[in-house]
């Protein structure tokens, strides 16, 4: 959800003025969401700081050049996952941000596991080891279905938002958040699937 | 979901986050609703996407919080220091 201060509350005029104390206001308002977006992108504190860093340091550089046609805290997180993209880069030249998808056909999300976990307990779910086997399946989705993920479903952004801070279409972050979804559902599957058959097998 | 008489299942995909997310309208969610009564892999995959969802969601919570060290190097990073009172936490 939203923090606790919102976008109305903070004057782009005052910002756009040099208003050290707005500034400040702003920070205080968005730098846990961003903080967090860091964490998740980037799995440990040491970056996730540097990407908060980054992010409000451009914010400052480029407040002149930003038109107000986004939200605030939208503008924020593209800078932010910009940020956290290029220190992924860095860190693996490998890394592909090409944002070119070829797989958005339904083809490739055809579901192949059909373990009915759904019904266990939420104590097994979101037990310490539940929740490992959730971050493993969020870690392994490919970079363009995470961020997207990361934004709408961890962050909470609306689907409006999220395509606006990424610069996609609405229809592209849509798709994107199913294959992300349908992913983490397929991989949840094989765990929960795995954790059953050990289950009968012990009876 | 392979078999020819699942035509619908491949459909039922593209509509399902919208589904799971309580944004479908009322005639396809009826739609979807009669084909997982009579679609058992479409049941499993629609309950189990929801429930996906739902831990996500659960999971997310308590939010991290900013630590007090990072929020003090941030304002010093920014020649904020003068503005560094007490987080309201």
């Amino acid at each position: 959800m939203m923090e606790t201060t919102s976008q109305a509350d903070i004057s782009l005029e005052a910002l756009r003025a040099g208003d050290r104390a707005e500034f400040a206001r702003l920070v205080d308002a968005y730098s846990a969401p961003i903080y967090r977006l860091g964490l998740r992108m980037l799995g440990n504190e040491q970056d996730a700081e540097d990407v908060l860093q980054n992010t409000f340091l451009s914010a400052l550089t480029h407040l002149s050049s930003f038109e107000g046609r986004s939200s605030v805290l939208t503008w924020l997180y593209r800078i932010a996952v910009n940020e956290a993209l290029m220190s992924l880069r860095r860190g693996k030249p490998e890394v592909n941000i090409d944002d070119t998808d070829s797989s958005d056909d339904m083809d490739n999300m055809l579901p192949t596991q059909f373990v009915d976990w759904g019904a266990l307990p939420e104590n097994v779910l979101l037990s310490v080891e539940g929740k490992h086997a959730l971050d493993r399946a969020i870690q392994n989705l490919p970079e363009n279905l995470r961020t997207v993920f990361l934004l709408r479903d961890i962050q909470e952004l609306s689907i409006k938002d999220t395509a606006d801070s990424l610069g996609l279409t609405e229809s592209n972050v849509k798709i994107r958040l199913l294959r992300a979804r349908l992913s983490l559902r397929e991989q949840l599957s094989v765990y929960y699937g795995e954790r059953i058959n050990q289950e009968k097998i012990n009876d | 979901m392979t078999e020819s008489s699942h035509s619908n299942c491949k459909s039922l995909l593209g509509t399902l986050s919208d589904y799971v997310d309580g944004e479908l309208g009322a005639e396809l969610c009826r739609e979807i609703e009669k084909h997982i009564a009579e679609c058992e892999d479409c049941r499993i995959v629609v309950d189990t996407t929801r429930r996906t969802v739902d831990i996500v969601h659960a999971s997310n919570y308590p939010k991290t919080d900013l630590p007090d060290e990072v929020r003090d190097r941030l304002f010093k990073r920014l020649n904020l220091a003068a503005y560094l009172k007490p987080s309201s936490k």
